[in-house]
């Protein structure tokens, strides 16, 4: 199983514009991955799921996965969390 | 074409201009018959899936032709209704012998209390929810899926009343809202008067109008002439766009027409919001800083969203954070109130957390010093003289350099003259204050009348206000919504305050109505209102 920790990055926390990025990059990467907070483990691509997260600016969370590809697509999720994503939205610069 | 007479139906005018066009109804919510037995469970499980993709399909070219934050609202809610976990969950429950709509429903509700249960700014994404339920349970049954029409030529929109998700996807084909419900600070009414589409709410009997009819649309006054012929409706578009240019040259300062100078000011919630109109700024909401946190923004980075706004504009009013049980913020961590309304909001929170507020004054005076700007500052929801003087205190002691108070609770303007003996200057809102002075909530769809701020009382409460600030020498302005207001600016002229704060885009209408009046007119208009 691998697996990687990482810090919520952007300023609004894991919903609005940030979920909606980090779902779609889960559904992209062809293998099934986990994000927990806490006691809660969900789908990341799951709107619903990773909505009630309730994850915000400086939440720790873990992502899980399996089976080949797992590491690389853990790297890509885990890398678009530690951004701030709310920063670079055009539409805020 | 016949020449049939108008029929004129009242409402209250919440968003200036003048609009005419042929009815669209929206859709409302279809109704959820009665549970129908179900021969093959595996057809309802199908005919969900299929009612889930129509929904996010459609919300998805919807976003295609949006633009900005609307497309990304639409792209959202298009993904929840992709959700695989919701999906799964409705696709079980219609094996298990529910027919699909039912199957839907009780698969929304589920995730629906699941995310209210979360509370805070989650707790909204419910309302979307039950938006998504409805269109996808309107699908199953063969209903028009409920939501914005896009008959492809300019409409008036009439509705019960519109959701956030309605109002994102707003297009350029409308040319007013009309709805049945809603008041005058509804999500409507804001909504509408920051794009500048007129609009009239709590418009009795607009939903019984049939699709296609001319009607015009006043949002000054509130009516909505019913039935009108092709050439009333060209008059009243040619004399809207007479009007839309006057206002487009109008510039300069506030006075009355005999040159009484009246400030405006502008109501923003980030430096993003300053335009090069107006003669400053009347309300710096600061709560975007505060969303969504887990803890209080650093310092430095409010010294920063302070500096951005104190260095482009002349003058600028910030308002300490304006949060608490009735909006509630993660990390001020507060229990859940029965009655947050009359609860801990505004600067009561300050009695129950200590340092958000001294933070966020020296934050404050740091970033005025650091522009070389005077900081005005004040506090909302404040209630007694005593907690007036605790603030002046504070905020004085911290640097501040002019300290003042949002008149939102009627013992405050009862007591404005022993306010102004310990702060420099009063602004009103009118929304709260209509809001405690009629014991009417602002989001209740069946009090507008209520709210109207119109009435006789809350027009006293300014007056007295406005009154103490002429005996003090000290500014009282008004920012609340009927500030932009070109009806309503005038008789708050009248009663004598200094300054309107609106939102950017009512500036124009509201210097050109002063500009019509005398400071006599204004004050006899203030008068015959009080009568």
């Amino acid at each position: 199983m691998a697996q990687r920790t990482v810090t919520v990055a952007s300023a609004s926390g894991l919903h609005a514009r940030p979920a909606k990025l980090f779902v779609q990059a889960a559904m992209n990467v062809g293998v099934a991955v986990t994000i927990r907070a806490g006691e809660k483990t969900v789908p990341a691509k799951s709107m619903l799921g990773v909505l009630s997260l309730g994850a915000v600016h400086g939440t720790e969370v873990t992502l899980e996965a399996d089976g080949p590809g797992a590491e690389e697509a853990l790297d890509t999720l885990a890398a678009l969390l530690s951004r701030d994503l709310d920063a670079e939205d055009p539409a805020h610069a | 074409m016949p020449d049939t007479p108008t029929q004129a139906l009242a409402g209250l005018g919440v968003s200036q201009g003048r609009a005419a066009g042929p009815v669209v109804r929206m859709a409302g919510p279809p109704a959820l018959p009665a549970p129908r037995p179900v021969t093959d469970p595996g057809a309802e499980a199908a005919a969900v899936g299929a009612a889930l993709e129509a929904v996010a399909a459609d919300l998805t070219r919807r976003a295609a032709a949006a633009e900005g934050e609307a497309a990304e609202i639409l792209e959202a809610l298009a993904m929840i209704a992709d959700d695989p976990t919701l999906r799964e969950d409705a696709e079980a429950r219609a094996r298990d012998g529910l027919d699909a709509a039912h199957a839907l429903d009780a698969a929304f509700a589920q995730h629906r209390d699941a995310l209210s249960a979360l509370g805070g700014y989650l707790a909204e994404r419910a309302a979307d929810l039950d938006d998504l339920k409805h269109r996808a349970v309107a699908f199953t049954l063969g209903l028009p899926m409920p939501g914005l029409p896009a008959p492809g030529h300019p409409y008036v929109l009439v509705a019960e009343d519109l959701s956030p998700a309605d109002t994102a996807g707003l297009g350029p084909d409308v040319l007013a809202l009309v709805t049945e419900r809603g008041g005058p600070t509804s999500h409507t009414a804001i909504l509408a008067r920051s794009r500048g589409l007129p609009a009239v709410v709590a418009c009795r009997g607009i939903t019984g109008v049939p699709g296609g009819t001319l009607v015009g649309v006043d949002g000054a006054t509130g009516e909505v002439a019913v039935g009108l012929t092709g050439e009333e409706a060209e008059l009243i578009r040619e004399r809207d766009r007479a009007e839309r240019a006057r206002l487009a040259a109008s510039q300069g300062p506030g006075r009355t027409a005999d040159g009484h100078p009246v400030k405006l000011l502008l109501n923003i919630g980030s430096a993003a919001d300053l335009v090069p109109d107006g003669e400053g700024v009347g309300l710096f909401r600061t709560e975007f800083l505060f969303l969504d946190r887990k803890q209080a923004p650093p310092f430095e980075e409010q010294v920063a969203a302070y500096a951005e706004v104190l260095g482009r504009a002349e003058s600028v009013i910030i308002r300490t954070l304006d949060a608490g049980t009735d909006k509630p913020l993660p990390f001020l961590g507060l229990p859940d109130e029965p009655n947050p309304a009359l609860g801990v909001r505004g600067l009561r929170v300050d009695r129950v957390l200590d340092g958000v507020l001294d933070t966020q004054l020296e934050a404050i005076a740091a970033a005025a010093k650091a522009t070389g700007a005077q900081a005005w500052v004040m506090a909302p929801m404040v209630t007694t003289v005593e907690e007036a003087a605790a603030f002046a205190r504070t905020a004085r002691a911290k640097g501040i350099a002019k300290v003042g108070l949002m008149i939102e609770v009627p013992a405050a303007a009862l007591r404005a003259r022993a306010l102004l003996r310990e702060v420099d200057f009063l602004s009103i809102g009118t929304n709260d204050l209509a809001q405690y002075t009629f014991a009417a909530d602002r989001q209740h769809p069946a009090l507008a009348d209520l709210l109207d701020p119109r009435q006789p009382a809350l027009l006293e409460l300014i007056a007295m206000c406005a009154q103490a600030g002429a005996e003090a020498g000290k500014p009282v302005g008004v920012c609340g919504e009927a500030a932009g207001d070109p009806a309503l600016a005038p008789l708050l002229v009248g009663l004598g305050v200094t300054s309107l704060s609106m939102a950017p885009v009512c500036v124009p209408a509201v210097r050109e109505a002063l500009a019509g009046l005398t400071l006599e007119e204004c004050r006899e208009r203030a008068r015959a209102a009080r009568e």
